[in-house]
């Protein structure tokens, strides 16, 4: 393994771009750059994955079942269902380690945010910012998803099998959003780096003021947002979406030749230009 | 923030009080601050139902004088009723500052609502054959409680626990509004509307009446005033997207239909669940969940979409 405190004077520091020392108490250190594949989260449990249990939730509070899935995994449950779900609010959040979770039921806000490394299986639908800032795992949702839909995604695939509302990966930074049916509107605005698949149609102001990533629409496309601009389909797009929806049972009976690309016109902004300010410590 | 909700029994009268309840109270955590109930029973012919406040709930602190000015104020809205013709045939004290009345009357409403609230501190709530509009400070359960709405059966209802951040907390800034001076029509509204003031300027030059200065109001009078020029109500939503700026999502009851209309942002939240005996619309699925506890298909309406049902 590659020794990553031999990195801590990158070029950003000798641009000083790093001048600000943080100190105070709540700066905490989460891994041991010596320790060999140290990268464990704090809260994240070893689990195994033949340990199987159910828990019922329909008379728990968002608080408690958190609490609760976080005890299952510390006694090593790997793989858990939750019944009842009831379409109760922030549900499953902040899961940092493996996990095979199963929900047979809805859920409101905010579920299932700040992952890192769950599979999750959702058997109903899912409310507003679903997946926000999701890093790593596969989460697929066999109906629909409202609005903000995997905001800030950073990284993994988030299948809705059904349609989104409107901002689906706004922001997003990363990862996979499958859709298979439609979104709504400014879907794509601000994204920054990542792919979104939408086998249905896209509402008004696609990709509006997006730095990069890209977008793949099957239906109709209402109308783009600023700076986002038709991209040709390369072989490896049709490879990448062809495999990618396959996996998730996606794949239009008809194939994917009829799917649009956008991408980021990059009139606007370039998300690798440099601030001026750094510039002039460059110059 | 807020939390809106509406409830509509496409086969006949269902328990829409209780039901109305439970959905609000599950949108607690919107808004603490007042809840209001807009909910229809069976119409009647020239019958009407007039709920009517002659106080605010604070004004009960002020002194032990309000106690005998709510009495000479109720009294005078006796008065100024008979003298219109206007056949008092049911009171009902709800609290100690908000009565509801049972009149029969065939005369013009708008005379009426103006003579009634000339008396001082006195404000309608509403008119209506079918609609009672209930608003208090407090939760759903606080309001429907203290208005007794558990045992109301009707057709269709909308709600709204509020979240005061424009305007201040009483139960003239709370919603639903009544659409005055027109019978039967309520609104309930999540967001905010960012032309307000030239629109309520227009308006007020065209001679409609405001009594808040709560940006919701001007909704229940956009959709007044497009209804009385002959609109139906679908054509009222779909104006009020093209003019009225801002972020919402609102809805709007009349006698018999319930009308949903968000705005081209689409940035307030609406939750849609569609059957065949009823129709459910919250600001959160947990709304819907508690009068639907089994599993169900629900969507977002997207940007710009109107929808209206009928009884």
């Amino acid at each position: 393994m590659a020794d990553m405190s031999a990195n801590e004077t990158s070029s950003s520091h000798e641009m000083g771009m790093h001048t600000e020392q943080l100190s105070g108490r709540d700066q905490q250190v989460f891994f041991d750059l010596s320790e060999e594949g140290g990268f464990t989260y704090p809260d994240a449990y070893d689990i195994d994955f033949n340990k199987r249990t159910e828990i019922d939730v329909s008379e728990m509070e968002a608080k408690q079942i958190n609490l609760r899935l976080r005890e299952l995994m510390a006694q090593g449950h790997g793989t858990i269902v939750i019944k009842n779900p009831g379409a109760k609010h922030s549900i499953a959040v902040g899961i940092l380690n493996r996990l095979n979770l199963i929900i047979e039921g809805s859920l409101g806000y905010f579920g299932c945010g700040l992952i890192d490394g769950p599979n999750v299986r959702i058997l109903g639908r899912v409310g507003w910012s679903f997946a926000e800032n999701m890093m790593a795992g596969t989460i697929v949702i066999e109906k629909n998803a409202g609005s903000t839909f995997g905001a800030a995604l950073r990284g993994g695939d988030l299948v809705c099998r059904g349609s989104v509302g409107s901002r689906t990966g706004i922001d997003m930074k990363g990862g996979t959003i499958l859709v298979g049916g439609d979104t709504g509107a400014f879907s794509g605005f601000m994204m920054q780096r990542g792919r979104m698949v939408v086998c249905g149609n896209a509402g008004k102001n696609l990709g509006d003021s997006m730095y990069d990533g890209t977008i793949f629409v099957g239906g109709e496309i209402q109308d783009l947002g600023v700076d986002a601009v038709p991209g040709e389909v390369t072989d490896l797009d049709r490879a990448w979406l062809t495999r990618k929806l396959k996996m998730y049972d996606l794949l239009p009976a008809g194939g994917i030749d009829h799917f649009k690309k956008i991408v980021a016109g990059k009139q606007l902004w370039n998300y690798d230009n440099l601030e001026p300010t750094e510039k002039k410590l460059i110059l | 923030m807020c939390g809106i909700a509406g409830l509509i029994h496409r086969n006949g009268a269902g328990e829409i009080g209780q039901e109305m309840t439970d959905m609000l109270q599950a949108l607690r955590h919107r808004g603490p601050d007042s809840t209001g109930f807009a909910i229809y029973g069976v119409p009647a012919q020239d019958q009407y139902v007039l709920r009517f406040k002659v106080a605010e709930q604070e004004d009960l602190a002020s002194g032990f004088k309000i106690h005998e000015e709510i009495k000479a104020r109720q009294m005078s809205v006796d008065e100024r009723l008979k003298s219109l013709d206007a056949n008092i045939l049911e009171v009902e004290e709800a609290t100690e500052y908000a009565f509801r009345y049972l009149i029969a009357y065939n005369g013009d409403m708008k005379r009426l609502s103006d003579y009634v609230e000339d008396v001082e501190g006195a404000e309608i709530l509403s008119v209506g054959s079918a609609l009672e509009l209930i608003k208090d400070l407090g939760d759903a359960g606080v309001v429907s409680g203290q208005y007794k709405l558990g045992g109301f059966n009707g057709t269709h209802g909308i709600g709204h626990t509020r979240m005061a951040t424009e305007s201040d907390v009483d139960i003239r800034s709370a919603h639903p509004y009544w659409a005055y001076p027109y019978n039967d029509i309520a609104v309930v509204h999540n967001g905010q509307i960012t032309n307000y003031w030239n629109m309520r300027r227009q308006m007020e030059r065209a001679g409609q009446r405001f009594v808040s200065n709560c940006d919701s109001e001007l909704l229940a009078v956009y959709t007044a005033s497009n209804l009385e020029k002959g609109a139906s109500l679908e054509d009222s939503l779909k104006q009020s997207i093209e003019e009225i700026d801002g972020v919402f999502t609102y809805l709007v009851a009349t006698k018999d239909e319930l009308g949903m209309a968000k705005d081209s942002m689409a940035a307030k939240p609406m939750v849609l669940y569609e059957a065949d005996d009823i129709v459910a619309l919250a600001s959160e699925e947990v709304a819907i969940r508690s009068i639907v506890p089994h599993e169900i298909d629900t969507w977002d309406p997207y940007d710009e979409e109107v929808r209206v049902w009928r009884t």
